[in-house]
C-alpha cells in the first residue's frame, strides 16, 4: 500500500516543531506499524537526512515505551492495542496519516515523537510501592489471598506506563495511571498496611508534576492500550477520601512495613 | 592472566552457600555509606541488585538506555518462574529442580551455581508476593502453578501472560523506593560505551548521555554489568529492540573472559517470520506447550496443498496428522526441552512437511484442549497470548491452529563469572542474562527470571562483599585519573570515526545482513565448512561496515542511528567469536548441535570426554586470534548421562 504521512517534526525541546509531509510507498499490510516507520527512516537516512526519532523497545506491547499519536487517537485507531502492535492493516492505500507524540504539559518534547515520561517514574517513587527491604520474608503462603482480589490486583496491575490515558486526556489527568497502582495494592493484604500513605503521596506528587484534574471523560480508558478500567479512578478516590478522614496528612510514605 | 579460578567453595553441594556465607568478609554498616557501586542495567538482575544494594546501606548509580527502568527487556518474559516451593505436593525438591536444570542444561553448567540457585529460588517468591506481585492464585487463595519445558512437576509461578513484566515492576518498585531515598541515583537515556580499569580493577565506566550526547565518565568502587542478553547478534530475535552486548563485549575486551558464546537458545514457539521489512520477532509463551499440541501433516502433498492456500489444517483428519513430539519423545511428549523441540520443528520442516506460505512453520493446535477444557479456561490460561497472536497474524487461534516456528531467545553464553559471580576483571561483576553461569548449554523455561532475581536479591549482595570488604580504605577515584581520561577519549573516537564513515549502506542493512550469516551458519544446526565460512564471512561483513556505513544525523543529539551503529559494530566482532567457539567444540550439546556429532536418529551426540568444560575466551587484541580457556567442569554429586527425553 501507499500512504502520505504527515509527520511532527521538532529538533530539540526548546526549538519549534513543524509538521513534514513524507511519502512511502509498498508498505505490506502484514507489517507494523513502527516497520512502516522503519521503512520511511531506512530512506530518509539513504537521502541523508534525519530520520524520525521516536521511542520503542520491546515491539510486543508491554514495555510501554512506543507512544505515537495517531489520527488523533494515542496509539492509533485500533482499541486495546499499543502503536507497536498496530498493523497496516487497519489502514487503506492511499491514505494520509497523521503521527504526533504525545502532547501534554508534564510530558515534554525532547526530539520528532520522543517526550519525557520521567514524572511517571516520579510519581512512584513517591508511594507506589510496599515499604519491604529484600530478605526475611514469611512464605509466599502464609497469607492466602481471594483469588477474585489477586485477579482484579493484576488487571491494574497490567498497567505499562506508557501515558497513552494522559495524551488522551483534555486535562492531561494521570489518574487512570495512578489508580491503576494506587488500586493495585489497596487490593491485597500486603499493600493495605500502607495505603493511606501512599494514595496521599502518589497524588500528591502527581498534582506536583502538573498533570490536570480529573473531569470523569473517560477518554483515558478508551484509548488505554491495556484496557485498564475507570473503576480505579473510583477506588482510588475512595481510598483519598478514607485516608484523609482517618489519618493525618502524611508528606510522605511512612515506612511502616519492616 | 591467571588461571581460571571458580572459587567454588568446599563442602557438601547442599552446604556449600551457607558454608561461604558463614565465613565471607561483610562491610559493616558506616563502611557501606563510603562505598559506591555502579549497577548498569535495570532488568530483573540489575533492579534487584540495585534495590538490595541501596537497601543495605551502599550508595548505588544504576543506569539504563531506555527512557525508565521498568522498561528493561525483562518486562517482555511472559510465561512464569520458577521454584522449587513443592506447593503441588509433586514431588519436588530443590535437589529436584538443581538436577532438572543442569540436565536440562546437558551437563555443561557448574554444579555449585546451579544447587544455590535451587537453593534460593523459594525466598524470590516469597519476595515477590511481599513487594504486591498479584501472582495467579486458586480459589482457595493459594498460589498456582504450572508446567513448563523439562520437568515433570509443576513448579512454574505466573502472573497471567506476564510474569516478567509483573517481576520487573516489583524490583522496580523497590529500587523507586531507594532512589526517593537518595540512596541510588539514576540515569536513564544512558548507555554504557566502555569499562574503565585503575591498576587493574574496574573502577567506573563510560557512558553516554543518549539526550545530549555527552560523554561521561562515572567511577565507583566496583561495576555491575546486568545488561541481558547477545540474541540480537542474530538480528531477528525475540529480543528488545535495543538490547545489545556493547557493555559485556568492552568489559571482554578490556580483559573478561567470555564464557561459551556459542550457546543460543532458539524458542520452538515463535510467529513465524513474515516479510522482508520484519524488525523482530514474537514469542508465543512455552506455557503454550502445557495445553496446545504440536503437529505437521503426515503427507508430504497435504503440507504442499497448504502452503499453497488449497487446503485447510482443520481439515485434515486426525489419522493424517503426525505429532512428531509426542512420537519421538513420548515421556515428554510437548513439554521436551526447548532445544529438541526446535529442532524436531526444523528436521520436519527440512523434510517438507512444513506449513504456513513459506513451509517453515507447525502447527500448536488447541483443539483437543479446548473440547476437554472449554474455550474459558483456555482463554482465562492464555487469552492475552491469543490476543497477540491474532493481532499479528490475523488468525484466530480458537478455529485454526497456531503456526510456530523456531526463534532466537535467549543466550545462554554471556560473561564467564566465578561462583562470586565476579569475572576474570576484579571488581566487575556480571549478572542476569550478562553471564554465562548457571543454564549450561541449554536453558529451561521459566528459569532465567529465576536467575535474574537469584542473582540480583540473594547472590550477588553477599559476593560482592565478600570483595568490597578490603576496598574501604580506598577512596573514591576521581574521574579525572588519566585512565578514565583515556578510555573516555577511545569512546569519543570510535563514535567520531563512525560517523566520518559517511558511506553508502544503512546500518540496519548491515545488521541483516549479519543476522542472516549467523542464522544460516551459527543457528539450529552448525558444520564446519559452514562456521568457517561464517568466521571469513562475518570479517568481510565487518571491514565492509567500516568503509561503507552511513549514518545521519549528529553525535550531540539524540542520534538512534549512531546508538545502532555502535551496537552492530559490536556484534560483528561477537559474532566471529560465536563461530570460533562453535567450531572449536566438536560435539553436540544443548542449543549447540553440531551435524557431524549426531546419533542415527537425530539425536545430539555429546563428548564428556574431550568437551565437559566451559569455555572461557580470552581477548588478546584487534588483529590475534582470541585465546581458549578452559573450566573443566567437575560433577562431584551428580551423575553425567545422555539426556533422555524419551
Ligand atoms: C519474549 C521473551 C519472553 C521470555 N519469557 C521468559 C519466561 O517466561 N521465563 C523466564 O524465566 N525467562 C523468560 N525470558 C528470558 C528473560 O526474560 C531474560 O533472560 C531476562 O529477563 C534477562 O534479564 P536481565 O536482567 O539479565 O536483562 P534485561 O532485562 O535484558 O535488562 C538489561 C538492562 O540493561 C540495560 N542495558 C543494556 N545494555 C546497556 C548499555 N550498553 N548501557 C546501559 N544500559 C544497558 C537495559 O537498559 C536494561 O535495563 C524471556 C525472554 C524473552 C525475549
Ligand atoms: S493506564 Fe493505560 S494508558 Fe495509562 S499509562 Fe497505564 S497502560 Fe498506558
Ligand atoms: S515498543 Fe514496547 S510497548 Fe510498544
Amino acid at each position: 500500500m501507499n500512504l502520505t504521512l504527515k509527520i511532527w517534526r521538532q529538533k530539540n525541546a526548546t526549538s519549534k516543531g513543524r509538521f513534514v509531509t513524507y511519502k512511502v510507498n509498498d508498505i505490506s499490510t502484514s507489517s507494523s506499524f513502527l516497520e512502516m516507520m522503519d521503512v520511511l527512516n531506512e530512506s530518509l537516512v539513504m537521502k541523508g537526512e534525519d530520520p524520525v526519532a521516536f521511542d520503542h523497545d520491546c515491539r510486543e506491547g508491554i514495555c510501554g515505551a512506543c507512544s505515537m499519536y495517531i489520527n488523533g487517537h494515542p496509539h492509533g485507531p485500533d482499541k486495546a492495542v499499543t502503536t507497536c502492535q498496530l498493523h497496516m492493516r487497519k489502514f487503506s492505500d492511499g491514505e494520509t496519516i497523521v503521527i504526533e507524540p504525545w502532547r501534554a504539559r508534564p510530558f515534554p518534547v525532547l526530539k520528532d515523537l520522543i517526550v519525557d515520561r520521567s514524572a511517571f517514574d516520579k510519581i512512584i517513587q513517591a508511594g507506589g510501592y510496599i515499604s519491604v527491604n529484600t530478605g526475611g520474608i514469611p512464605d509466599a503462603n502464609a497469607i492466602p489471598i481471594p483469588k477474585v482480589k489477586a485477579d482484579l490486583s493484576m488487571d491494574a496491575a497490567a498497567c505499562i506506563g506508557c501515558g497513552a490515558c494522559v495524551a488522551a486526556c483534555k486535562n492531561a489527568s494521570a489518574m487512570l495511571f495512578v489508580s491503576a497502582k494506587v488500586s493495585q495494592f489497596a487490593l491485597l493484604p500486603q499493600g493495605r498496611i500502607e495505603a493511606a500513605e501512599r494514595v496521599q503521596a502518589m497524588v500528591a506528587e502527581m498534582d506536583k508534576q502538573g498533570f490536570g484534574n480529573c473531569t470523569n471523560t473517560g477518554a483515558c480508558e478508551a484509548e488505554c492500550p491495556k484496557e485498564i478500567s475507570i473503576s480505579n479512578i473510583a477506588r482510588m478516590n475512595r481510598e483519598f477520601l478514607s485516608a484523609k478522614v482517618c489519618a493525618p496528612k502524611v508528606k510522605e510514605m511512612n515506612e511502616g512495613g519492616g | 592472566m591467571a588461571e581460571l579460578n571458580s572459587k567454588i567453595p568446599k563442602g557438601l553441594l547442599p552446604q556449600k552457600w551457607t558454608d561461604y556465607k558463614n565465613h565471607i568478609n561483610l562491610v559493616n554498616p558506616p563502611n557501606k555509606r563510603k562505598l559506591e557501586i555502579i549497577v548498569v542495567g535495570t532488568g530483573l538482575a540489575g533492579a534487584s541488585a540495585a534495590a538490595s544494594l541501596a537497601e543495605m546501606g551502599f550508595k548505588v548509580k544504576n543506569y539504563c538506555y531506555q527512557d525508565s527502568p521498568r522498561r528493561a527487556h525483562s518486562i517482555a518474559a511472559q510465561g512464569g518462574i520458577n521454584a522449587a516451593k513443592n506447593y503441588q505436593n509433586d514431588g519436588d525438591s530443590v535437589y529436584r529442580l538443581f538436577y532438572d536444570t543442569i540436565k536440562g542444561g546437558d551437563y555443561r553448567a557448574r554444579e555449585a551455581n546451579v544447587y544455590r540457585l535451587a537453593e534460593v529460588s523459594n525466598s524470590i517468591i516469597d519476595q515477590c508476593v511481599a513487594q504486591g506481585v498479584p501472582f495467579a492464585r486458586e480459589y482457595g487463595g493459594l498460589l498456582d502453578n504450572r508446567s513448563f519445558g523439562g520437568a515433570q512437576v509443576s513448579r512454574t509461578f505466573y502472573a497471567r501472560g506476564q510474569t516478567g513484566q509483573q517481576l520487573l515492576i516489583g524490583a522496580y518498585s523497590a529500587l523507586s523506593r531507594q532512589i526517593k531515598k537518595g540512596n541510588v541515583e539514576m540515569f536513564t537515556r544512558h548507555e554504557m560505551l566502555d569499562v574503565v580499569l585503575v591498576e587493574g580493577k574496574a573502577r567506573g565506566i563510560i557512558v553516554r548521555n543518549l539526550v545530549t550526547g555527552a560523554i561521561e565518565r562515572h567511577a565507583a568502587h566496583a561495576v555491575v554489568l546486568a545488561t541481558g542478553g547477545y540474541g540480537n547478534v542474530f538480528f531477528l530475535s525475540t529480543n528488545a529492540m535495543g538490547s545489545n552486548a556493547t557493555a559485556i563485549w568492552k568489559a571482554h575486551k578490556r580483559g573478561a573472559f567470555f564464557g561459551n558464546p556459542c550457546f543460543t537458545q532458539i524458542h520452538p514457539t515463535c510467529i513465524p517470520v513474515h516479510g522482508d521489512f520484519q524488525s523482530k520477532l514474537t514469542l508465543m509463551s512455552e506455557s503454550l506447550r502445557n495445553d496446545g499440541r504440536i503437529w505437521v501433516p503426515k503427507k508430504k502433498e497435504d503440507a504442499e496443498k497448504i502452503r499453497h492456500g488449497k487446503l485447510l489444517p482443520t481439515a485434515i483428519a486426525e489419522e493424517d496428522r503426525d505429532y512428531y513430539l509426542e512420537r519421538r519423545y513420548p515421556a515428554f511428549g510437548n513439554l521436551v526441552p526447548r532445544d529438541v523441540a526446535s529442532r524436531a520443528a526444523k528436521e520436519r520442516c527440512d523434510a517438507g512437511f512444513g506449513v504456513g506460505e513459506t513451509g517453515l512453520a507447525v502447527y500448536l493446535d488447541f483443539s483437543d484442549s479446548i473440547n476437554r477444557l472449554g474455550k474459558s479456561t483456555i482463554e482465562a490460561r492464555y487469552g492475552n497470548l491469543f490476543q497477540m497472536y491474532e493481532k499479528i497474524v490475523d488468525e484466530n487461534p480458537y478455529k485454526t491452529p497456531m503456526m510456530i516456528y523456531p526463534a532466537v531467545h535467549y543466550t545462554m553464553g554471556g560473561l564467564w563469572v566465578d561462583y562470586e559471580l565476579m569475572t576474570t576483571v576484579p571488581g566487575l561483576f556480571a549478572i542476569g542474562e550478562a553471564n554465562f553461569s548457571d543454564h549450561g548449554a541449554n536453558r529451561l523455561g521459566a528459569s532465567a527470571l529465576m536467575q535474574g532475581l537469584a542473582d540480583g536479591y540473594f547472590v550477588l549482595p553477599y559476593t560482592i562483599q565478600n570483595y568490597l570488604a578490603d576496598q574501604i580504605r580506598v577512596p573514591k577515584f576521581s574521574t579525572d585519573l588519566p585512565e578514565f581520561k583515556q578510555t573516555e577519549k577511545e569512546a569519543t573516537d570510535r563514535l567520531q570515526r563512525l560517523m566520518n564513515v559517511k558511506g553508502n549502506q544503512t546500518v540496519d542493512s548491515f545488521h541483516r545482513r549479519l543476522g542472516l550469516i549467523m542464522w544460516d551458519n551459527v543457528g539450529m544446526g552448525r558444520n564446519e565448512a559452514g562456521l568457517k565460512n561464517a568466521i571469513v564471512e562475518i570479517a568481510k561483513l565487518r571491514e565492509e561496515f567500516w568503509k561503507d556505513v552511513k549514518i545521519s544525523g549528529e553525535p550531540n543529539e539524540i542520534n538512534p542511528e549512531l546508538e545502532k551503529a555502535g551496537r552492530v559494530a559490536d556484534f560483528l566482532e561477537l559474532g566471529e567469536l560465536m563461530a570460533r567457539d562453535a567450531l572449536n567444540r566438536n560435539e553436540s550439546c544443548g542449543g549447540h548441535f553440531r551435524e557431524e556429532y549426531q546419533t542415527p536418529e537425530g539425536e545430539a551426540m555429546r563428548n564428556d570426554e574431550d568437551f565437559k568444560y566451559a569455555a572461557a575466551w580470552e581477548y588478546t587484541g584487534e588483529s590475534a586470534e582470541p585465546k581458549l580457556n578452559k573450566e573443566i567442569l567437575d560433577y562431584e554429586f551428580i551423575e553425567v548421562k545422555q539426556r533422555n527425553y524419551k
